[in-house]
């Protein structure tokens, strides 16, 4: 194995995966490309567009200001691993549907987790806490305003359900 | 009877891939033996090229190819034109269109000089600091009026000056309307537009099967028909022989549709030439310089109204900054020069510009197309002429709209469609009254204003209104196709980046041919599934590709009746076509099934009569004679902390007519995601370039776009006032949220810090804290 290449495991939702990686590879390269869970989109490899957002042990982290050796022995879900089955979509998912919250969809995987894992933390948030909240990623197609409708009604969705 | 689904908000058919990463994005694909591009890019803005020596980048391990404008040989060329001259007397135009590879010259930051083949994305972009390049500096153009002078530095040596296309369009006389004026009123404005950045990048995948001597090519364009028309040719290929796909695109807004990008005029040649599939993904530094912006304009305007505030005539001179290159024509100062009549009565116009080359990236139309400037200028000329006769500036714009018996309203000058600028219908005074109901226009400044300021609060409110040329030609197709499990198939030319087209054109089809439109199948994008078309841009999908699935879906109704009408022997007007199957009128269990009637209009047995086509489907054309006006109001209560300047939307309400509606869902997500973008022209999103051509702002962290902070709740209404130039009577609504943005702005930063008392004047945009506490002087106010 070359010097500055790394061997990692790591447990992305719920499958457990190995890789070996040149120590530089970004996560979002890894996730997209090695592991082809190509739906973690990546909008400016600089941290500031939310794209790229995983939840790392369940936080929220920039996939693209993260190496895939420190992802080593983490656990992660992604988009792919957020509906919980073919058929029925989370209600965060749901919610963005019903309320028109994506256009050309691109920026909607890093907003879904974003806002996932801050529905976990503040479950009954007001419509300004979840635009601090949402104010980490950028969207250019919506003017936001439907996928902050689409984040409160899941909210209620998730008080009433749990 | 099935639902109808035209004209409902139906929840859109492609959310459940895009919501689940399940959807095909361009960075998606991955082929096997596939190769990754990296273009080596010019650091400086304007320069000879002495000598490029990629020889060290030969000798990298995983390099492939290095390829510069002199490898190209033959294949080296510059990029077409792809909006010809338009006719206007007198008109000079100077064509100067990009190339693949620059040669001899660069002409701007971020120009590509060489493209590095390699096996990784990694070591391609490793390689491009392996490279050497020897430049000789030549002084850089920035400044639009420097750039005229005749001691600058051309930006295309055979020209001998930056003119790169010089237009006067008159309508009525403008100096008599002056001889009769009670004021005439002139000022200076200078308006910038930004950069789309759409949240995806560019990028592009070229793969030659050398054996099927197939090329097909993955390109987040938003004109994949004319890509491949294009390429086809340059490439020595037929037609037939080159499939351009447009997967789902992460957004456009204009920059999307511009061609040839190097990039993608390099990968295809490159990857006949390896036999291997190759990537290139733009990154979002590469795209600040790699991509198309839209820039500055300056405008000297003057108006020329009686006393009682009535436009007698409007004469503007302005500049138009093009960049580098115009392959795009003048489409954007053209729209510039003709949004700027806007919904107002305007007898005599006088407009001349001057579109300029400088050493920076090309210009060409972003979200609104230069339709920003015109209305900045001409509602910026109303609110100033309203201070100064001391006429409400509600009322002088109520004074100066087009009646709705004037329709159609004859403007005369060329438009971007090369047709003599016509409105074809409108009712703009209601949409007036709609907004300023909804803005609470009387209340504020009746008590809410006076109660506000004396409490020491800056609020203040702007109106502003627009026109929005739309749904211009040439045309769209769309194949309808009944499938015999009974699923509708529909294929269009044109491409999707977020227009919600799975949805709106199953809408039209669900109707016509009685099916849920879930299951109505579109096909965007794909020049192998449609053949014919030209692409996604100037507010155009829904009016012109919706008329052509709605005239194909008809075709189909029609073929369907007739199959049926023979299959039972009765007469095609007893018949009711719903739920998926044609049946009796009174007898519903004597149907047929849509899918059965597809597989008895292709029989495996007996002849097909002549005069008849196999398959229930149709293939229909829809091309407009000319474009669609939509017109609107848009009103804002915005505070202004007098300190740091700091901006807070308290209201925004948009009022809109862009006749009939597809689906009000999607358009009022249209106008949303339009309006978040003309917050960022208005009040922050600027390129900064130094005077060596160098942009300061390259960065999702210096270049700042709206956020959920900065995008107010905004309320929507809208009229109908439906377009006679097509059956739908629909109109565009794509680029209406962001057009009169910049307006409303000024008006209310205005009013707010009660700058008109003070002569200070809000000219330009955007407006951001610093530059207005440049403008208004500092400190407290």
């Amino acid at each position: 194995m070359p010097p500055d290449h790394h061997e990692i495991s790591v447990t992305v939702n719920g499958t457990a995966y190995r890789g070996r990686v040149e120590a530089r590879m970004l996560l979002s390269d890894f996730l997209r490309h090695d592991l082809r869970l190509a739906g973690t989109h990546v909008g400016c490899e600089h941290g500031v567009c939310g794209a790229c957002t995983v939840l790392l042990d369940g936080v929220p982290v920039r996939s693209c200001l993260m190496l895939a050796v420190q992802a080593d022995g983490h656990e992660f879900m992604t988009i792919e691993g957020l509906a919980p089955d073919a058929e029925r979509l989370h209600p965060v998912q749901q919610a963005m549907h019903n309320h028109h919250g994506l256009q050309c969809g691109y920026c909607t995987p890093g907003i879904l987790m974003t806002m996932t894992a801050f529905l976990k933390e503040n479950p009954s948030p007001s419509e300004d806490e979840v635009r601090e909240a949402l104010s980490g990623n950028l969207c250019r197609c919506t003017g936001y305003q439907n996928i902050v409708g689409a984040v409160l009604d899941a909210a209620l969705t998730m008080r009433t359900s749990s | 009877m099935t639902t109808r689904y035209f004209g409902a908000p139906v929840r859109r058919n492609e959310d459940k891939r895009l919501l689940t990463g399940q959807a095909l994005f361009i960075d998606d694909i991955e082929l096997p033996g596939m190769l990754y591009a990296a273009f080596l890019r010019s650091q400086v803005a304007h320069a000879r090229i002495r000598h490029i020596d990629v020889s060290r980048a030969l000798q990298r391990e995983g390099v492939v190819a290095v390829y510069t404008a002199a490898d190209l040989g033959a294949y080296w060329q510059a990029g077409p034109l792809l909006v010809p001259a338009p006719p206007i007397p007198g008109l000079v135009f100077n064509a100067r269109t990009q190339v693949p590879l620059a040669k001899d010259k660069v002409r701007h930051a971020g120009e590509p000089l060489a493209v590095v083949i390699a096996e990784s994305r990694y070591i391609a972009e490793d390689a491009l600091e392996d490279i050497l390049v020897e430049l000789e500096a030549l002084s850089v153009i920035v400044d639009l009026e420097a750039a005229l002078k005749t001691a600058a530095a051309p930006v295309h040596d055979d020209l001998g000056s930056n003119v790169a296309s010089h237009a006067r369009q008159i309508k009525g006389d403008y100096r008599s309307a002056v001889a009769k004026a009670a004021l005439v009123l002139k000022r200076r404005f200078h308006y910038e537009h930004g950069i789309s950045s759409p949240i995806e990048t560019r990028g592009v995948v070229a793969q030659w099967d050398a054996r099927g001597r197939q090329m097909t090519i993955w390109d987040t364009t938003q004109a994949p028909v004319f890509v491949r028309n294009g390429l086809a040719a340059i490439l020595g290929l037929g037609e037939r022989q080159v499939r351009v796909i447009a997967p789902f695109v992460g957004g456009g807004f204009g920059p999307k549709i511009m061609m040839f990008y190097p990039e993608e005029v390099t990968l295809p040649w490159i990857a006949m030439r390896l036999n291997r599939p190759i990537k290139w993904i733009e990154d979002r530094f590469e795209h600040f310089f790699a991509t198309t912006h839209e820039r500055g304009q300056i405008h000297d305007a003057e108006i020329a109204l009686d006393d009682e505030g009535r436009i007698l005539g409007v004469k503007d001179v302005f500049l138009h900054d093009t960049g580098a290159y115009n392959p795009y024509g003048l489409t954007v100062p053209l729209n510039s020069q003709c949004t700027l009549l806007g919904p107002y009565v305007i007898p005599a116009y006088d407009s001349t510009f001057t579109a300029v080359f400088t050493n920076l990236p090309i210009v060409t139309p972003y979200r609104g197309a230069g339709r920003q400037h015109g209305v900045f200028v001409i509602e910026r000329l109303l609110d100033l002429a309203a201070h100064e006769l001391k006429i409400d500036p509600i009322e002088i714009r109520r004074r100066n709209l087009i009646p709705p018996d004037a329709f159609p309203y004859k403007n005369e000058i060329i438009y971007q469609d090369f047709q003599p600028l016509e409105y074809d219908s409108g009712n703009y005074a209601p949409v007036l009254d709609k907004a300023l109901a909804a803005i609470g226009y009387d209340a504020f400044v009746g008590h809410e204003q006076p109660r506000l300021r004396a409490e020491g609060r800056c609020v203040g409110i702007g109106v502003a209104c627009y026109v929005e040329g739309t749904g211009i030609g040439p045309y769209e197709g769309a194949k309808v196709q009944v499938q015999t499990n009974g699923k509708v198939s529909v294929a269009t030319g044109v491409g999707t980046q977020g227009q919600g087209h799975f949805t709106s054109f199953a809408q039209i089809v669900a109707d016509e041919l009685g099916v849920d439109v879930r299951d109505i199948d579109i096909v965007t994008g794909d020049t192998d599934q449609f053949y014919w078309g030209a692409g996604t841009f100037a507010s155009r999908g829904a009016v012109v590709a919706g008329n052509a699935v709605s005239a194909a879906s008809q075709a189909v109704r029609r073929k369907a009746l007739k199959l049926a009408a023979e299959a039972f022997e009765c007469s095609e007007a007893d018949l009711v076509v719903a739920d998926g199957k044609v049946s009796i009128t009174g007898i519903p269990e004597k149907f047929i099934r849509l899918g059965e009637l597809a597989q008895r209009a292709n029989p495996m047995r007996g002849a097909v009569i002549p005069g008849t086509e196999p398959g229930l489907e149709s293939t229909q054309y829809f091309g407009p004679a000319k474009g669609a006006t939509a017109n609107g109001v848009h009103a804002a209560i915005i505070e202004v902390d007098p300190e740091t300047f700091e901006l807070k939307i308290l209201k925004y309400v948009v009022v809109h007519d862009c006749g009939t509606v597809i689906n009000p869902l999607i358009l009022e997500g249209q106008i949303h995601g339009g309006v978040a973008q003309g917050i960022g022209n208005a009040f922050f999103e600027k390129l900064t370039f130094d005077e060596q051509g160098q942009l300061q702002n390259a960065s999702l962290a210096d270049y700042l776009l709206p956020t959920a902070l900065d995008v107010p709740r905004m309320e929507l209404d809208h009229t109908v006032t439906p377009s006679p130039l097509n059956p739908l009577g629909t109109k565009g609504a794509g680029e209406a949220g962001a057009i009169p943005v910049g307006a409303v702005f000024a008006e209310a930063i205005e009013d707010a810090l009660g700058l008109k008392d003070k002569k200070i004047e809000l000219n330009e945009i955007p407006l951001s804290p610093s530059r207005l506490f440049e403008l208004i002087g500092g400190g407290r106010t």
